[in-house]
């Protein structure tokens, strides 16, 4: 039979539901292995109650002997020890013994079955061929089961099976196993159905009384216990785990509603001050002192708490869930803590953290037993926790007993010590024999300062690892800052000191200010104990300007370095170092740099002026023995200008950048405009990032950190030729100003590299300074340069030009002159008063005083005032350019110092119509041996032209004066004279004589008559000359202007006049009619010797002229022969008269056509003689005037040919024509006209419009 | 109510840390710095499940004894962090839901704001009432 017989509740998971057996007892023992092996077989489908799904559901039962003890009493609630089945096993098949003996068993085990209410039973009827072999002449077999079934399962014919030959194998035999089963396997669910669902409504009922008086939480836990009891025997954990969550829920919610107020009387047992700590026990699956606690009432929060957990990590881990385990115990501890707070429970200080301690430990270890080593790495994320937790608790449990300590536990601490270790209990027997159980770890750890910190540091490495292999760096730092703690309380600031580190590494580079001050302060105190003075200064000077810090550990910081500044190097013998280098960047913040001037571009030796403008971040004054900037100086480059340079930068302030955590990421861009190399028009406009290289570096989460101690090692001090240096700062806290000079000795660029400031023996490095600053030192060539005030410089009047002196690295003396070739084209008129002004390098008046000019026949000496280098010295002198009488006439002039002979060339520009004079002024400079020449161009302010006009024999001189300045000028005092004083000639002004004004740009006009007697004079040399000043200049102020020319064959040779008649028989001169032109040539002089070429024919002196009529206005058509030859004797008064026949081709008052004569030279003669140039240039205009346009203004004045399409063929033998000199044809047809009559007949006339 | 109310940028540097001043400023920071661990774990989580990409809300990040640290991260990668109370049971998930909603609307109005400059602390009277609603007040 059942061995568990004896012991009908156990409590393992062995439970099975139990079958209760009557009838034959042999039997059922020869089928019990059969039965019990196979009944599990199968699952069955378990339909449930209240919607709940349906479930597969692997049955197995545990067989008992029936007994009328086994059926439950009335009240008796307990499920596990609740027959669910009773089965009654018969295998009779005599009727016989039917009737006598099994039919009797049956109703009284029916009848006991119906006292207690029970439906849930079935007959089994066992039948086996050997007996019925034995008893062949009895009733066939299905008459006893049919009498079974009449008599005992009226309506329920299910409640009997058969079983044939259950011994053997046959197929009839396993067709009646199966049927049976399947059977026994229904009826066991109908009555796990009706009795579970029957026992739910009774526990619901009960829970609904909750709010009655004298409800017990404890008496209800145990009912529903008894449901997940059930569950779990039938393998349903996740029902069992539903109803421990149910119960804990119910539990938690009682606990808040009295924390909120509303108690209820049955927590009070609850409330009990804790009396033992001894932890989660995980090993059993049933804790049985604890549920026997809770059954009586007697359990305490944590023996209930305990209890719960300990039954649903048993479910969890059935079913295959202990990281939930791990989440849930966090869980469970975090709230059993709060909950006995809020209930206000009293407990033993301490006695939470052992329990805690002890529970984590043990939660671990469950998990340990039942999972594999990688699969506790890989979910190390679940068990870190508890890890870190119990790792708190050990440490605030060693704060608690005084093992955190150098000097141990005294005796206080070890009476807490026992009464903690009281509280614990003695060990369970599970883990007695386990070396490693939470107990004997707490039990040793606090026994002893040595085992306390291995314990602590053991559980605090695995925690850490556990944190970083799950890359949860934060966290791992903060447990080994929390260590660091733990080695600064024992007194190890060495083991401390780079878990500080570490952590402040995680806080800098996340910019957490607040815990970066806590742990900053930490390092201090632990690198002070080090004796790591280098770096306790660093933090200490990091903590001085912590505004997180108050003022008073902000002094006491600022106040340690002060201190150690000022102790002398000997008080400290041991340090090695006398002066300690510390970060810039914590002492202070640079805000700007300035330079004055602010072009920070200055002369060798200029003063320069750098403001530094900082923000001292320490809480106090701090005198600083000096601050120094190294420099780095390069030479200058020889072709980069000074000039160019200061283009460059026309202020050069520096801000520097202020760091904060945004700025260091954020994008630095500026625009990019690209212009086409052609036409420089754009082509591309674009963005470009600065700060790529920062930005695009690859963030290592170690390399972007930048503590103060690595900087440390990179702050060593150049040691740089130059520096910049101030003396005694005192820096105030916030703003102040340092102002450096800078050297400025040679020329070069100097950038600034290093900003240093010391106080004692420390020194306070800036490494670099970025933005860079840089100025720059030039030096210069002294310069002389001479400018004219106005725009343009006249020639003739005095002008004024400014002599500017740069003085560059010169600096001029006493007695230093500056010496002018004086020329005899341009005299320097210098007053009395000429002063010099002085001007600084920023062009600021430095002083101004008398020049001192003297003249000597060649050379003009001015001597210089007493000027500083890299000053600007300024005159104004006069000076005068002889306008030259003939421009064309220029000789060339030796320069007085003997120089190479420079001319002072004139050039006629046409388009301003100026004739330009460019004035070479050769200047002796103080500072150098060779002459500085200066080239100064005057503009000649008139032009002039003269005429020679004709009245017949009477002669005119016409001069034109034209202002072509932008000057309006008085006019005086023209006269021309003859100069070679010829005695019969006589000029006759026919002008007035008061002042003129000539406007500018425009023109005065003067005439003269020439009058003589006797011979006229082949030609004449005149001289026009003039007095002239600006418009509002006084008298005395007037120049004199000359102006000589030449006039030759000034007589008239030839009178030309002419006449138009009407043709014959006619009145007037009509359109379209021929009318006669009657040309009369006369000579009115003989020529002179070589005037004319003659021709002698027939002993008479001809000289041939050649005649030409053109109208060139188309008023006239010449008809027939225009042109003709006419040989002319050489005598007086000798006329030759030409008929020729012209139409008008209008009407009106038309002008003569043009009679043009000139001299014929046949082809046999001598070539031509050039003509004389002058005499060209000086009939300009009237040739212009008189000659056709066929003759080309090039040629003016030179042989013209008869066909203008000739001119540029080769002189061949043919006969030439020689035009005649400006005065010697007085043509009388000049503005003479004749009235035209429109044609008489009334045909039809053109009229043009125009 | 919420005990501590942060806001940190995406470097995780701090943008706008609160808490309750009866209790040691120092501590919260320490917790919430802590809290960015989880907080990276799971985005780095969320990233794999597609379906929950569009979930802001990270749930509780970690409890301790003494309080709940839950997270939220925008999808411009700005977490906040709410630090509540553990004996405050009567905060359930989605009021602190709601918590983070009304933070993430009035940082969503701070940084319309023309004038601040993204990347900086939080110096908004705006956002600074609305936390103020969600804390616990100072006794």
């Amino acid at each position: 039979m059942e061995p568990h017989e004896e012991k009908p509740i156990i409590y393992t998971m062995e439970n099975k539901p139990i079958v209760t057996c009557a009838g034959d007892q042999n039997l059922f023992t020869s089928l019990y292995g059969s039965l019990t092996q196979q009944l599990p077989r199968e699952p069955m489908e378990w339909r449930r109650s209240y919607g709940r799904a349906p479930k597969m559901i692997y049955l197995e039962a545990n067989f008992v002997q029936f007994k009328e003890e086994l059926l439950p009493k009335e009240g008796n609630k307990a499920l596990l020890t609740f027959p669910f089945l009773h089965i009654y096993w018969t295998d009779c098949c005599d009727t016989e013994v039917y009737k006598a003996s099994v039919k009797e068993d049956m109703q009284r085990w029916q009848a006991a079955l119906r006292l207690h209410g029970s439906v849930d039973w079935l007959i089994a009827v066992v039948e086996s061929d050997n007996k019925k072999k034995n008893k062949t002449n009895i009733l066939p077999r299905t008459s006893i089961v049919d009498k079974i079934r009449n008599d005992f399962c009226n309506k329920q014919s299910d409640r009997c099976v058969s079983l044939c030959d259950p011994l053997k194998e046959s197929s009839r035999s396993q067709e009646s196993w199966s049927s049976f089963l399947t059977k026994l396997r229904t009826l066991l669910l109908m009555s796990f159905t009706r009795n579970l669902g029957r026992f739910e409504d009774d526990m619901r009922t009960l829970r609904e009384k909750r709010t009655e008086p004298g409800w017990s939480f404890c008496d209800y836990f145990m009912v529903q216990e008894e449901l997940a009891f059930v569950f779990e025997m039938l393998q349903q954990f996740e029902d069992a785990l539903v109803q421990y969550d149910e119960l804990d829920a119910l539990f938690t919610q009682y606990v808040l509603n009295s924390g909120a107020g509303d108690g209820a009387n049955w927590l009070g047992s609850f409330c009990a001050p804790v009396r033992s700590w001894n932890g989660l026990l995980l090993r059993r699956p049933i804790d049985m002192e604890k549920r026997d606690l809770i059954q009586r009432g007697e359990a305490s929060l944590l023996d209930l708490r305990s209890y719960l957990f300990s039954r649903q990590c048993t479910l969890l881990i059935f079913l295959q869930r202990p990281w939930e385990v791990t989440a849930r115990a966090l869980e469970l501890l975090h709230n059993c803590v709060q909950e006995l707070r809020l209930l206000e429970v009293s407990v033993v200080s301490g006695a939470l953290d052992c329990w805690v301690f002890l529970s984590c430990l043990e939660v671990l270890h469950r998990i340990e037993g039942c999972c594999d080593r990688s699969q506790l790495e890989a979910n190390s994320s679940h068990t870190v926790g508890l890890w870190t937790y119990a790792t708190e608790k050990l440490r605030s449990l060693g704060d608690l007993c005084g093992l955190v300590s150098e000097n141990g536990p005294n005796s206080e601490d070890l009476n807490k010590t026992v009464d903690l270790l009281a509280g614990l209990g003695a060990e369970r027997p599970e883990t007695v024999n386990s070396p490693q159980s939470p107990y004997k770890k707490l039990k040793e750890a606090l026994s002893s300062v040595e085992a306390f910190e291995k314990h602590y540091l053991e559980l605090s490495h695995a925690a850490m690892e556990m944190y970083r292999a799950i890359g949860r760096l934060r966290s791992a730092r903060l447990v080994g800052k929390s260590l660091a703690e733990f080695y600064m309380r024992k007194g190890d600031p060495q083991s401390a000191e780079d878990f500080l580190l570490d952590s402040l590494k995680s806080y800098v580079s996340e910019s957490w200010s607040l815990p970066i001050t806590h742990t900053r302060k930490q390092i201090a105190e632990c690198q002070k104990q080090l004796q790591k003075m280098d770096e306790y200064l660093q933090t200490s000077a990091l903590l001085a300007s912590d505004t997180n810090l108050s003022d008073e550990e902000r002094k006491h910081f600022c106040q340690e370095i002060l201190t150690f500044a000022s102790q002398t190097a000997e008080g400290k013998g041991q340090q090695k170092d006398a002066c300690v280098a510390l970060s810039m960047s914590s002492f202070t913040r640079l805000q700007e740099l300035c330079f004055r001037p602010s072009s920070a571009l200055v002369h060798v030796s200029a003063a320069l002026l750098l403001e530094l403008r900082l923000c001292s971040l320490m809480p106090v004054p701090v005198t600083l023995e000096h601050i120094s900037a190294s420099i780095h100086f390069t030479e200058e480059q020889p072709g980069s200008t000074a000039q160019k340079r200061a283009a460059q930068n026309p202020d050069s302030t520096v801000t520097f950048p202020t760091a904060s955590p945004a700025s260091a990421s954020a994008l630095e861009l500026c625009e990019i405009l690209e212009n086409s190399p052609s036409d420089n028009a754009l082509s591309s406009a674009g963005l470009a990032c600065r700060n790529m290289h920062l930005l695009m570096r690859r963030n290592d989460s170690t390399s972007s950190l930048d503590t103060p101690n690595t900087a440390l090692t990179a702050l060593t001090l150049e040691d740089g030729a130059q520096m910049l240096r101030t003396s005694d700062v005192t820096l105030l806290p916030g703003n102040n100003s340092i102002v450096f000079t800078a050297p400025t000795q040679k020329p070069g660029v100097y950038t600034l590299r290093q900003l240093c400031a010391t106080l004692g023996r420390v020194q306070f490095i800036l490494p670099h300074l970025y933005p860079v600053v840089q100025y720059e030192v030039y030096s210069q060539e002294p310069q002389l340069s001479i400018q004219p005030l106005t725009e343009h410089l006249l020639a003739g009047l005095p002008q004024q030009v400014k002599f500017t002196i740069l003085t560059g690295h010169y600096s001029v003396k006493k007695g230093d002159a500056l010496q002018l070739s004086n020329t005899d084209s341009m005299p320097v008129l210098h007053s009395s008063t000429c002063s010099g002004r002085i001007l600084s390098s920023s062009a600021e008046l430095v002083s101004e005083s008398a020049l001192s000019i003297q003249s000597s026949e060649k050379v003009t000496s001015i001597s210089l005032p007493v000027t500083p280098p890299y000053h600007t010295l300024e005159f104004l002198l006069d000076v005068l350019c002889h306008i030259p009488s003939c421009p064309a006439r220029m000789e060339s002039e030796r320069l007085t110092n003997g120089q190479i002979s420079h001319r002072t060339r004139s050039r006629t520009r046409f388009n301003s119509g100026m004739t330009v004079i460019d004035q070479k002024v050769s200047v002796d400079c103080p500072w150098s041996i060779y002459s500085t020449l200066v080239s100064l161009t005057f503009h000649v302010p008139f032009k002039v032209k003269h005429s020679l006009l004709s009245a017949g024999q009477r002669k005119f001189i016409q001069v034109c004066l034209q202002n072509v300045s932008d000057t309006n000028f008085r006019l005086t005092n023209q006269t021309l004279t003859e100069n070679q004083h010829t005695p019969s000639l006589e000029l006759l002004s026919l002008n007035t004589k008061s002042h003129s004004l000539v406007f500018r740009q425009q023109c005065v006009f003067s005439v003269w008559e020439l009058r003589w007697s006797g011979v006229c004079p082949v030609s004449l040399h005149c001289e026009f000359s003039a007095a002239f000043a600006p418009a509002d200049a006084p008298d005395a102020a007037l120049k004199p202007y000359r102006y000589d020319f030449t006039l030759e064959r000034v007589s008239t040779l030839l009178s030309v006049c002419a006449d138009i008649r009407p043709a014959e028989g006619e009145q007037d001169c009509r359109t379209g009619a021929l009318c006669r032109l009657e040309v009369c040539l006369t000579r009115l002089s003989e020529p002179s010797d070589s005037d004319e070429e003659y021709s002698d024919t027939d002993g008479l002196r001809t000289t041939r002229l050649l005649y030409e009529v053109i109208d060139n206005n188309s008023n006239w058509a010449v008809c027939g022969k225009s042109s003709g030859v006419v040989s002319m004797p050489v005598a007086a008064m000798a006329t030759h008269k030409v008929h020729m026949e012209v139409m008008p081709l209008f009407a009106g008052h038309l002008p003569f056509p043009s009679i043009r004569v000139f001299k014929y030279l046949p082809h046999h003669s001598s070539p031509v003689i050039p003509p004389d140039t002058d005499s060209c240039v000086e009939n300009d205009s009237l040739s212009l005037e008189e000659q056709a346009e066929t003759a080309s203004l090039r040629s003016r004045g030179s042989v013209q040919s008869l066909g203008s399409g000739e001119s540029a063929q080769p002189r061949g033998p043919m006969p030439k024509r020689q035009a005649f000199g400006a005065g010697q044809v007085f043509n009388g047809t000049q503005g003479q006209q004749v009235l035209v009559l429109p044609a008489a007949d009334h045909h039809l006339m053109e009229v043009n419009v125009t | 109510m919420a005990v501590c109310i942060a806001v940190i940028a995406k470097e995780n540097y701090p943008l706008y840390i609160r808490s309750v001043p009866t209790q040691g400023e120092l501590k919260f920071h320490y917790t919430v710095h802590t809290s960015l661990d989880v907080v990276e774990e799971k985005i780095s989580g969320v990233g794999k499940a597609l379906a929950d990409q569009r979930e802001l809300y990270l749930g509780l990040l970690y409890p301790t004894e003494d309080y709940k640290v839950y997270g939220y991260v925008t999808n411009s990668k700005v977490k906040f962090v709410i630090v509540v109370d553990s004996s405050n049971t009567s905060l359930r998930d989605n009021e602190i839901r709601s918590m983070f909603r009304k933070l993430h609307n009035s940082f969503t109005d701070v940084m319309c704001n023309p004038f601040y400059n993204p990347g900086d602390p939080i110096q908004s009277k705006a956002f600074d009432s609305i936390v103020s609603t969600m804390m616990v007040q100072a006794f």
